[in-house]
């Protein structure tokens, strides 16, 4: 018989989460940081609204790039929070999630061979969205000593004739580094000169701690060489509703709408009519859930001082990224010796990367009492490693 | 600040100075003169503790009590809803819109003593025209916390 897959998605590498996962799913009193979306229910006013246009019999298709009246609020809301002004007719679409934007934009945007530049730490679906669009990933090591923010440095140490994309994602999983207006000057000035696209996944946006997100894209010049990926699952606390957006030139959008429509249809209706609901009248939410976000990052923060654990200071998402080089272990052999002994997962910094050698992931999406216990255990397993 | 601080220990008054402080990105000086202040000028009237009695051995009766009553000249509702909070046993007083005047919530061990405090001493003040006694069966929220479920962690344990 023949082989029925393809090379391009065999040499696909798994997740490296995905090892963790199973062993913390087999023990039953682990407790977990592991994870990556937001502890609070979606907001009730938000849910309701989904059950009511379930009520209503709302249960069909929407258009290809979403109802109108979703990609209207989208509009005001991105003028609003990034001040650019998208047309919500040819320049938003609405996704399942922000990861099938970022899939379309790269299969709309890259020819075979076209490299496409990923600073890692990072998410870990670029290099594979990028693989199977027939691009090559060019990987940057963001480094801790810069706070984990690209540098244009960097970048151009990166750029070949070849390079075409640039992604950036800040506010940073796993790192919670930001870039603020300064650093993303310098870096739209590069991409300008080098003549390059920008893929900005600003999904954590929201989540910004000291001072406002900046979007690249409402830098002079930017917005016509950028697609800003966001959606609602982490300021809205809608992951499981699996609804996200992407906006950008009409260009590119057009064809992104083409792709999205054989592949995909439409974006989930229930979902997109709870999603307007979320950004008419959820403002405030998401100021209380950044309220609590922030006040557990502080306690985090001091508690790593007090343990004497090197952790720079994040300015976004729900991660901190403290460093472990002390201990003589590899990430990974820390989270696992962490787990046997403490029962207290924590996601290894190698999983969004090479470069996250050396660092975990914690996340705090999880309530105060709950961070108190597991850091306690994390105060003791530290103390013993050194005790050794 | 105090806007932060009571938003945080009117859900969780056990919170400790320090951690106060921690989590606000306060000193704990700061923070600890600024709960002072509260408590001398009332902004902060107390701290209580919510307890589900239905958990416990001690038999409890809560009832809501609507009283409608003659305002009197120069008084307003004032002289009566005084003489209605000094009973230990009112839990609380309000002035309400609408078709009755007062709201009056109280506990007592018994059907029996709540009955008995609404005709004995709530009905017979001369300013009161009529009551009517609601018992509460079950508390399923209260003080903005659900008492029925304890709350369960449905996600995935690791995620990207």
């Amino acid at each position: 018989m023949r082989n029925p897959l393809s090379d391009k998605i065999t040499e696909v590498k798994p997740s490296g989460i995905r090892k963790f996962f199973d062993i913390v799913s087999e023990m039953k009193d682990a407790i977990s940081l592991g994870v990556g979306e937001p502890d609070f229910d979606t907001p009730w006013h938000i849910r309701e609204e989904g059950i009511y246009a379930l009520e209503k019999g709302r249960t069909f298709y929407t258009s290809n790039a979403g109802l109108k009246e979703l990609r209207e609020e989208i509009s005001k809301y991105i003028e609003k929070k990034q001040k650019v002004t998208y047309d919500p007719m040819k320049e938003i679409m609405v996704t399942v999630g922000g990861s099938e934007a970022i899939d379309m934009a790269l299969r709309c945007m890259l020819n075979p061979g076209d490299e496409v530049i990923i600073p890692e730490p990072c998410y870990v679906s670029y290099v594979p969205c990028t693989k199977m669009a027939d691009g090559v990933p060019v990987i940057i090591n963001l480094k801790n000593e810069n706070r984990f923010r690209l540098t244009a440095e960097e970048l151009l140490d990166a750029i070949t004739e070849k390079t075409k994309v640039l992604i950036l994602a800040f506010p940073n999983n796993p790192t919670g580094a930001i870039m603020e207006k300064e650093d993303l000057e310098k870096i739209a000035k590069v991409v300008i000169e080098k003549d390059l696209y920008v893929l900005s996944d600003e999904i954590y946006s929201e989540l910004t701690f000291t001072g406002e997100h900046v979007s690249i894209a409402s830098l002079p010049g930017m917005r016509e060489r950028t697609i800003m990926i966001n959606g609602f699952s982490k300021a809205f606390a809608m992951t499981g509703w699996r609804l996200g957006y992407a906006c950008g030139p009409e260009l590119i959008l057009k064809q992104m709408v083409k792709l999205h429509q054989f592949a995909i249809m439409c974006a989930p209706t229930t979902s997109q009519y709870a999603a307007v609901e979320a950004l008419r009248n959820g403002a405030e939410d998401v100021d209380m859930m950044r309220e609590a976000y922030n006040q557990r990052r502080r306690y985090l923060l001091h508690a790593f001082e007090e343990m004497g654990l090197p952790c720079f200071e994040p300015g976004g998402a729900f991660y901190v990224f403290p460093c472990i080089k002390e201990f003589g272990m590899t990430s990974e052999e820390f989270a696992l010796k962490f787990l046997e002994q403490q029962r207290v997962a924590v996601v290894p910094g190698t999983a969004f990367g090479d470069c996250g050698e050396g660092f975990l992931r914690i996340s705090y999406a999880y309530s105060l009492e709950d961070l108190k216990v597991a850091i306690g255990r994390l105060a003791d397993f530290v103390n013993s490693l050194r005790k050794q | 600040m105090r806007e932060k601080i009571l938003g945080i220990i009117e859900k969780n008054s056990k919170m400790d100075l320090k951690e106060l402080a921690i989590i606000l990105g306060e000193s704990e000086i700061d923070v600890a003169n600024e709960i002072a202040a509260m408590e001398a000028d009332g902004t902060i009237c107390g701290y209580h503790t919510l307890i589900d009695w239905e958990k416990t051995s001690i038999e409890k009766v809560s009832a809501l009590i609507e009283v409608r009553v003659t305002p009197q000249r120069g008084q307003g509702f004032d002289n009566i809803a005084e003489r209605i909070y000094k009973y230990p046993e009112v839990n609380s007083v309000y002035l309400m819109s609408g078709g009755y005047d007062l709201l009056v919530t109280l506990e007592g061990k018994t059907l029996k003593e709540v009955s008995s405090f609404v005709t004995n001493k709530l009905s017979t003040l001369e300013t009161v025209l009529s009551t009517t006694t609601h018992f509460i069966l079950k508390k399923y929220k209260d003080h903005g916390t659900i008492m029925a479920k304890k709350f369960e962690d449905t996600r995935l344990v690791v995620t990207p």
